[in-house]
């Protein structure tokens, strides 16, 4: 890495902060939780036992290392090289399970027989439920009662898995109410239970552990690009952004390479100003939330406001440290795509590259024209997710798609 | 002598009562004060309504949920807290919520209108210790504010002594794991452990203890390990439907203290 020795984007200070965000704003009942992970994670991340079982896992169950693949016909159309890292071909169909199958190796070396999770739009929840069905661990999921009944195939997927899925019935009953009662399940349960986040949010060190775990996508990345390209290094690297897994991952082994340019993008919704939209970096304003000191919309008391987008999984209410701080330091930069702009990326990847991607995913794949790339550049999208989980809203959308 | 150890001072058992400040309706806030403190609360525990409150159960946050529906925010609280503060001078009154809110109204602005409506300590769940020493704590004790620390049984010895260290009003001793509004448990042992180990290490502060409180005979209980408690979600159930929140409020304080 071509980091400085005094400052590296990708640690953040002892007590968990990039910058001004980050840190641990948890209740006492939780102190004792977080504080058992914060003193045992790197050590445990960096042992032998772990990073076999890790690697060996996520080849052998997983299917990495996954493709990189030059997308010849979006590359033509976009008058640039375009790389798709296909993390969709990842088991369960998205990145979430390189984190879950990391945090369950580290929840058996911490002695830990309950897992909990939260979940949006349930991929998160069913690459918990799928490592918990590996491992043999009990796994409750909470999920807002909205959410269950807009993701039904998802709920099913957990359930066939073994898991207990739990309405989160309070609030606007959707992520950030799941992650609530996910949160008050660990207090409830702080001895023999362990969290799994499914973002790089939440109180240190999930950010930075989370962070890690996803990091193997830009260490791949490097290697591909060299025997593809001959440099280990793209002009650019785009990801989605929700609260910011696949993009921390993709992101990564390339913070502190000030060549490469970071592009985060998040979901507009009807339009950043149109009173639905999940754009945090210009909508959100620093604050407290989920123990976390970042960006999150918020009204003018302090409250917490509820994000829109069609993709469930991009209707979070803040981002991740890391993001915010890459965000107000300038190394990265912000693009908000809407929801019809998305369904466009949809239709344009399915058709061009027969590729059929998730929602999500299509934010960062409609921002391929603003880019401003030009035809010697490598970008490279994270294709975060595969679109099955999506056909119900496609089917609704379909005018939009054909 | 702050109001708060003045009240430990003279005192014994206290009856801490939580409330959600605009619950069941905006202008309840003092009413409902003045009607626990005439039927014996020893200490008035207002809570600040918030979108996301991580350690309330469901009672609190549908409290909450109203309160804000209402059009509860920290500003008019404190347009409600200068009457409140005049019609009962002696009060201990202790202001809960999290530290969002406070963060967007400013910290200095929140400690300096605090003061001024006469509110006597902060109960800010998610201010983490260090945070709290680092960043606020000169700010709270130039407006005369005292923070309350939360102990739970996971709480280590070192830093209970810590907290007891810096603490200047009471400590709020977590009955048991869980959030706001559980019962206590069916076994009591483990508490009574957790409580005798706290009790042994003679601390200089006070002590209540709070989460799962409900009635009568969980107060004694409590009070047989510590100088009082703190009853919430057991308070707003009482209140809920009632056609006489002040009326319902008294008769839950009679209730417990009788």
């Amino acid at each position: 890495m071509a980091a400085s020795a005094t400052f590296s984007y990708q640690t953040p200070t002892a007590r968990g902060y990039y910058g001004e965000f980050g840190g641990a704003f948890v209740p006492e009942m939780l102190f004792p939780n977080v504080e058992e992970l914060r003193t045992q994670y790197e050590d445990i991340l960096a042992s032998a036992s772990f990073r076999a079982e890790f690697e060996q896992l996520l080849r052998d169950y997983v299917g990495r290392p996954t493709p990189l693949f030059e997308a010849r016909r979006l590359s033509e159309k976009y008058g640039t090289r375009v790389f798709l890292k296909r993390e969709d071909l990842c088991h369960t169909g998205a990145h979430k399970i390189n984190n879950t199958v990391g945090q369950i190796l580290l929840a058996q070396r911490l002695g830990k027989t309950r897992i909990i999770a939260e979940t949006g739009a349930g991929q998160h929840g069913v690459a918990t439920a799928t490592v918990c069905a590996l491992m043999g661990l009990p796994c409750v999921v909470y999920m807002g009662a909205v959410d269950i009944e807009r993701q039904a195939p998802n709920v099913a997927r957990m359930r066939l898995l073994g898991a207990e899925v739990r309405p989160a019935t309070s609030g606007s009953q959707t992520l950030k109410d799941a992650t609530n009662e996910a949160i008050r399940d660990w207090i409830a349960n702080p001895v023999d239970t362990h969290y799994i986040i499914g973002s790089v949010v939440g109180p240190h060190p999930y950010p930075d552990l989370v962070a890690r775990l996803q990091s193997v996508i830009s260490e791949e990345i490097r290697k591909q690009l060299l025997e593809k390209t001959g440099s280990e290094l793209p002009d650019y690297v785009v990801a989605c952004v929700g609260g910011g897994s696949n993009a921390a991952g993709a992101f990564y082994h390339f913070l502190d390479e000030p060549s490469v340019r970071l592009v985060a993008v998040e979901a507009a919704g009807h339009g950043i100003h149109s009173g639905h939209s999940a754009a945090t970096s210009v909508l959100g304003t620093p604050g407290i939330i989920h123990g976390s000191r970042t960006l999150l919309m918020q009204d003018a008391d302090g409250q917490i406001t509820e994000p829109y987008s069609l993709s469930a999984g991009l209707d979070y209410p803040g981002i991740g440290p890391l993001h915010a701080w890459l965000g107000a330091s300038g190394r990265a930069r912000f693009i908000a795509i809407t929801d019809d702009e998305a369904l466009r990326g949809v239709a344009e990847c399915s058709r061009l590259e027969g590729i059929i991607p998730a929602l999500e995913t299509a934010h960062a794949l409609a921002a391929l024209g603003q880019l401003g790339a030009g035809p010697d550049d490598v970008v490279v999208v994270n294709l975060s997710g595969r679109g099955d989980k999506d056909l119900d809203t496609y089917l609704k959308n379909m005018d939009k798609l054909v | 002598m702050n109001r708060i150890q003045t009240a430990f001072a003279h005192k014994q058992n206290l009856l801490n009562i939580y409330f959600t400040a605009g619950y069941p309706a905006l202008a309840d806030t003092l009413p409902l004060a003045r009607a626990l403190v005439a039927a014996g609360a020893d200490m008035l525990e207002i809570g600040m309504p918030f979108s996301d409150p991580l350690a309330d159960g469901p009672v609190i946050q549908h409290s909450s949920t109203v309160a804000l529906a209402n059009g509860m925010n920290i500003k008019t609280l404190f347009g409600q807290l200068a009457p409140l503060r005049q019609a009962l001078p002696d009060t201990p009154v202790l202001l809960m919520g999290y530290l969002n809110p406070v963060l967007q109204f400013g910290v200095e602005n929140f400690c300096r209108e605090a003061a001024a409506a006469g509110v006597d300590g902060l109960i800010l769940p998610d201010l983490p210790v260090a945070e709290y020493e680092e960043e606020y704590a000169e700010t709270f004790r130039r407006h005369g504010l005292r923070p309350v620390f939360l102990v739970t049984p996971q709480t280590s010895e070192a830093r209970i002594r810590h907290l007891d260290r810096i603490s200047e009003a009471f400590l709020y001793l977590v009955s048991g794991p869980g959030i706001t509004g559980n019962t206590g448990p069916a076994d009591t042992t483990v508490q009574d452990d957790y409580f005798r180990r706290i009790e042994a290490m003679s601390l200089k502060t006070p002590r209540l203890v709070g989460f799962g409180i409900a009635d009568q005979s969980s107060f004694r209980r409590a009070c047989r390990h510590a100088d009082g408690a703190i009853i919430g979600s057991a308070l707003i159930k009482a209140l809920a439907g009632a056609p006489d929140a002040p009326a319902a409020a008294a008769a839950f304080v009679a209730g417990i203290k009788s």
